[in-house]
């Protein structure tokens, strides 16, 4: 099955797992600690300081590093709990249909009437700052989306002849859907878990882009750009480091994604 | 026209009505009901608990959650946004300026965009499979990972900083020259457009795609039609719909787009003052913004459903 | 004038590429070399299976390749030109005035945004064959012979507001409108109703005839094309198998391909006498979707042990429905299922694991029918495992003996379904009807999706099956000539309700009811000359009226 990896899966597949190594051994490689202050501000790259040092003058590239830790952290978690969440009542409502699947399904759009950046901001006005909050705003606002994809491949599913056949066999429900729905919705699912991190990623970072998000002194990718953002109008392009790192993870899961929907849509029924 | 049309369309209207009174409801009840207490939250940790109670009852916090929500929905109806917690200033009015210029911003960045998007779609149609629509699936993909404020303070280092052909914060005041003006959002114009052209052109091309690859374009071709001929008489009509629909809900995607973008550039529009009001918990502020934002978005995304159900023949044309 | 050839095609050779996904792009050869002429005011038959190129190579005919079709090499003479090599812009003024298309589904091909006549004229227009009132005059006419109703008001209707068989006349009146040489038909009966069909059939050979234009029709229904061909091209794999008159083809065919498609449902089956004891009793059952329309009324019939009960009747009659009602997917709102003695429950849920095991289904596209992440020993032994608990030695042991029933090898135990061909897909359904042991199975147009020969190989395997297994019936289908292959007994469906039902002796024999009578002469039979039978003799009874 892993026969032909394509030359953008490959890259994709080193610079993601570049960054998750980064983000577990933080500690370990970082070249000195996270908030500490070792040198002037903004001190251009060296020897010493390999991306240079930042607005207060602590090392550049050890916050990118720690950045990573928390960047990556809280959006796999909230990832995964928008996929826990979206993908279970996705399924429940498209297995279960009738009332159960119509009010699921109306409070949804309702909730994708509002942009999620918009919706977010407002929840963020009242709740507390913390990561937990982060998570927790993140993970349910963005499982609408996994919610209407799941809910959608597994109606199609659904409807298919093998499915109506195990019914007619007298299959129970727990086998439909983990033996006959899953194994043919993961493959789109899958693709979409990638989506998903990168939404989490993009999202995360605009917010702490724009102050709401993880806060100083931890570290962020986002939160970094906003730092550093003052010393891009005399030529210095400390901001565009943790920007070009959060474009660079975005880009290697897209095409992680890509592959692997790609390469699963092709092992699909179809006649000739 | 059939009057099955009309009905729909009026049900589509009055749907995009429900919505948004839902909606209100909900950014409401996002605000009011979590945790957190906006008497606290203005007076601070120092706040005496007299004159805690006191400005409870000045908001009228003593009171239950819905008649709340019926006095700002009234005052909503009269355009009356109430007065901001920060600095007691009118909402409507410092709101009302603030949109145009978002506004203006948008209109100029979706002015650029939509025709470069549809242009490039049907670039990508013409020569598909061949190097100019792998090139430019290439770059959507790309452009999609991209955060904006990365694309933002790429074009400031370079077009700002390094060659200063154009200023980096964009000021604008009452009385600019519209040349001025221009020149002052000609950064986040770019960038807005970067922000949403992959997303618009992926769609115009699926959606020319879609009508290229039908029956009735090789009918046209078959009947000896020339490519211009086939595309004008045959394709074009039906692909009106879809193409708006996409431009449509991606001017919903660039309206939200708007507010990162305002904060990088300085713009003084909606966005930035959404953000700076999130910073200082002021909740009318933020209702009253988040509002705006849903509303246009809904109403965009209602459009794009009626130009869908407009061109429609089955339904301009019943049984 | 009438000898002289108008399509010459030398040589012609047609390549397609392909992007498998992961893989480099592949050259695909689907027209190796072939040569064909025609003459003028003559009508060529192209027949094949799906994949055998017939219409790849009847749209060369045009110089065109649709997709990703290329045309290297050959030659296509049309009036003097070689289409081929006369460049885009003379084309353009061949396709649409000297050869006109009309494909299978014209509710895809007709333009959804413009009105019909619209559409009918344009071509005439286009090359200034003559002005629009005589062009829509024509158009007119045109639907009139075509049999279309109120010919002068249909034009100003949009294509979704007539029906699919009205359509394929529309269709078949825009190609004719600009009187051009030659016409492409490209399966345009293919997906219509039998009864529908045969009147398309008999209004495009009318059409021809009195207009004299040449055609190339291409089918994969050698009784359809004998019909209105003078010439028959018989393609397989992209190659020539044979080309001859329609006469030589139907009556004496010289290969063994052609032999078999000339033989194919010719299969002979005797009939059986009915028991006392049916192993199914349907009583009264109505049944409806949803709402209050009784897609069901009140149906009764029984299936006997080792026969095979036909349900025909087509879109819309019910037939797969009654099937539904049977097996409890759709609880009747009236009635009784009656098997093996006793009382089904009418819902699904209700029912014994031996109520579910003793009558399988069989669905019409096996595609659909297997979950494609499953190889075939999981398809086939999950009913063995589920009914009746075998594991390992024992389960491996009979899924190899079902595998041999329908002539597979073990070597298959391991495929997924994609990995098998139509033929194959199909037979792996059966054998997972076949391991629960059924009494009855219900076939739903389990060969309608299939080659005319494939799916005789099916029919000759259930056949078998039930000779062997003593399982019965019920066999749903639109296609008389199957039923006649299969049945013992014939049930009759139309709008819900049951026309006609007994013994397949009775049911086939005179006298007609008039529905029955309808379908059966309807179904295109393998011999010149039977639809100028068929429509005189409906003519005359539709005088006699």
């Amino acid at each position: 099955m892993f026969k032909r990896i394509p030359l953008s899966a490959l890259i994709g597949i080193i610079a993601t797992s570049t960054f998750v190594f980064m983000a577990v051994f933080a500690p370990w490689i970082a070249p000195y600690p996270m908030a500490e202050i070792v040198g002037g501000t903004w001190e251009p790259s060296s020897a010493k300081f390999l991306l240079g040092t930042d607005n207060l003058g602590r090392d550049l590239l050890s916050r990118m590093i720690f950045g990573a830790r928390t960047t990556l952290t809280i959006a796999a978690l909230a990832t995964a709990l928008s996929f826990t969440l979206g993908a279970t009542l996705g399924f429940t409502a498209a297995v279960f249909g009738g009332w159960v699947d119509q009010v699921m399904s109306r409070g949804i759009d309702l909730l994708m009437a509002i942009p999620t950046l918009i919706f977010a901001l407002v929840v963020l006005s009242v709740l507390p700052t913390t990561i937990t909050t982060l998570i927790l705003v993140m993970g349910v606002l963005d499982s609408t989306r996994v919610y209407r994809l799941s809910r959608a491949v597994a109606v199609d599913i659904n409807v298919m002849d093998f499915v109506e056949a195990a019914r007619l066999r007298g299959e129970g429900r727990i086998w439909i859907i983990f033996r006959e729905i899953l194994p043919n919705a993961l493959s789109p699912l899958v693709a979409e878990l990638g989506l998903r991190f990168i939404f989490a990623v993009l999202f995360l970072s605009a917010l702490s882009f724009l102050g709401l998000g993880v806060q100083p002194p931890e570290a962020d990718w986002g939160g970094m750009v906003k730092e550093n953002k003052d010393g891009i109008i005399f030529g210095i392009p400390a901001a565009l480091i943790p920007a070009a790192a959060i474009a660079v993870l975005a880009i290697s899961v897209n095409l992680v994604a890509d592959w692997i929907l790609n390469r699963t849509t092709d092992l699909k029924g179809g006649r000739g | 026209m059939g009057s099955g049309l009309w009905t729909l369309i009026i049900q589509r209207l009055l749907m995009g009505l429900g919505l948004l009174l839902a909606v209100s409801v909900l950014i409401f009840a996002g605000t009011q009901i979590l945790p957190g207490d906006v008497a606290a939250s203005i007076l601070g940790q120092s706040a005496t608990p007299e004159a805690l109670a006191n400005l409870r009852s000045d908001l009228g916090l003593d009171q239950p959650a819905w008649k709340r929500y019926f006095s700002w929905l009234g005052g909503l109806l009269q355009g009356d946004l109430g007065t901001a917690l920060s600095n007691g200033k009118d909402i409507s009015a410092s709101l009302g300026k603030r949109l145009g210029n978002t506004l203006f911003l948008a209109f100029w960045a979706a002015l650029m965009s939509v025709p470069l998007a549809i242009l490039l779609g049907l670039l990508a149609v013409r020569y598909r499979g061949r190097w100019p629509d792998k090139l430019i699936s290439g770059i959507t993909l790309t452009s999609i990972s991209l955060p904006e404020f990365f694309i933002g303070y790429l074009l400031i280092y370079f077009i700002a900083v390094k060659t200063q052909w154009l200023p980096s914060v964009s000021t604008v005041y009452e009385g600019m020259a519209f040349a001025d003006r221009l020149k002052a959002i000609a950064l986040p114009a770019i960038t807005l457009t970067m922000v949403v052209l992959a997303h618009m052109m992926r769609m115009t091309r699926a959606a020319i795609l879609n009508v290229m690859q039908s029956a009735y374009v090789e009918t046209a071709e078959l009947k000896g039609l020339s490519a211009f001929e086939v595309i004008r008489k045959h394709a074009f009509p039906n692909v009106i719909a879809p193409i708006v629909n996409v431009v449509m809900l991606n001017l919903a995607f660039l309206v939200v787009g708007v507010v990162v973008v305002e904060v990088i550039f300085v713009y003084p529009g909606m966005g930035q003052y959404l953000v700076d009001h999130v910073a200082k918990r002021d909740v009318p502020v933020v209702q009253a913004c988040g509002l705006v934002f849903a509303g246009v978005y809904i109403l965009l995304n209602m459009v794009a459903d009626i130009v869908a159900l407009l061109s429609n023949p089955r339904l301009r044309h019943p049984k | 004038m009438a000898d002289e050839t108008l399509l010459e095609v030398c040589n012609l050779r047609i390549e397609a590429t392909v992007y498998p996904p992961g893989e480099k792009p592949q050259t695909l050869v689907i027209v190796k070399d072939l040569s064909w002429s025609l003459k003028r005011g003559q009508v060529l038959g192209i027949i094949g299976e799906s994949g055998a190129g017939k219409s790849t190579a009847a749209l060369a005919g045009m110089a065109y390749g649709r997709g990703g079709v290329r045309l290297p090499a050959g030659e296509v003479w049309l009036d003097g030109q070689n289409l081929l090599a006369v460049g885009k812009a003379a084309l353009r003024n061949v396709r649409g005035r000297k050869v006109c298309y009309v494909a299978q589904s014209a509710a895809a091909a007709f333009n959804p945004a413009h009105t019909l006549m619209d559409q009918v004229v344009e071509a005439s227009l286009l090359h200034g064959v003559c002005n629009r009132a005589t062009a829509e005059n024509r158009a007119i006419r045109l639907f009139e012979k075509l049999g279309l109703p109120n010919p002068d008001k249909i034009g100003d209707r949009y294509p979704h507001q007539v029906s699919g068989g009205q359509l394929q006349r529309v269709m078949t009146a825009m190609a004719l409108c600009p009187e051009p040489d030659l016409i492409v038909f490209d399966e345009p009966t293919t997906a219509l109703d039998v009864t529908t069909q045969i009147d398309v059939l008999a209004a495009i050979k009318d059409a021809i005839r009195d207009t004299g234009v040449a055609a190339m029709y291409i089918t994969h229904d050698l009784a359809v094309v004998a019909q209105v061909s003078d010439e028959i091209m018989v393609l397989r794999h992209g190659e020539l198998v044979e080309h001859g008159t329609a006469k030589q083809i139907i009556e004496s065919p010289r290969e063994e391909y052609t032999q078999a498609l000339v033989s194919v449902r010719s299969i002979e089956h005797e009939e059986k006498k009915p028991s006392t004891q049916p192993v199914m009793k349907v009583k009264n059952v109505t049944a409806a979707y949803g709402g209050t329309i009784d897609v069901l009324k009140d149906i009764s019939v029984e299936i006997h042990p080792g026969q095979t009960l036909a349900v025909v009747g087509e879109s819309g009659s019910g037939k797969s429905t009654l099937a539904r009602a049977i097996t409890g997917l759709l609880p009747p709102r009236k009635g009784t299922i009656e098997f093996d003695g006793r009382t089904l429950s009418n819902a699904l849920a209700q029912r014994s694991r031996d109520d579910l095991r003793e009558v399988q289904m069989i669905y019409q596209m096996a595609d659909v029918a297997m979950n494609p992440r499953q190889t075939v020993r999981t398809i086939i032994g999950r009913p063995l495992q589920f009914y009746f608990d075998l594991k390992g030695e024992a389960l491996d042991q009979r899924i190899n003996e079902l595998l041999e029933e329908i002539e597979m090898g073990d070597g298959f135990a391991d495929r997924y379904p994609a990995e098998l061909s139509g033929g194959q897909k199909q037979r792996v359904c059966i054998a997972r009807a076949l391991a629960a042991k059924p009494k009855l199975i219900i076939c739903d147009e389990v060969t309608s999706a299939l080659d005319p020969l494939v799916a005789d190989g099916i029919l000759k395997l259930l056949l078998d099956l039930q000779a062997r297994e003593g399982v019965s019936y019920m066999f749903i289908t639109h296609d008389l000539a199957t039923v006649k292959a299969i049945a013992d007994s014939i049930a009759v469906m139309f709008q819900g309700e049951l026309v006609r039902y007994g013994p397949k002796s009775e049911v086939l024999a005179p006298p007609f009811d008039d529905y029955t009578d309808l379908l059966l002469s309807s179904v295109p039979q393998m011999r010149l000359g039977w639809l100028e039978e068929v429509t005189k003799s409906r003519r005359m009874a539709s005088g006699g009226n």
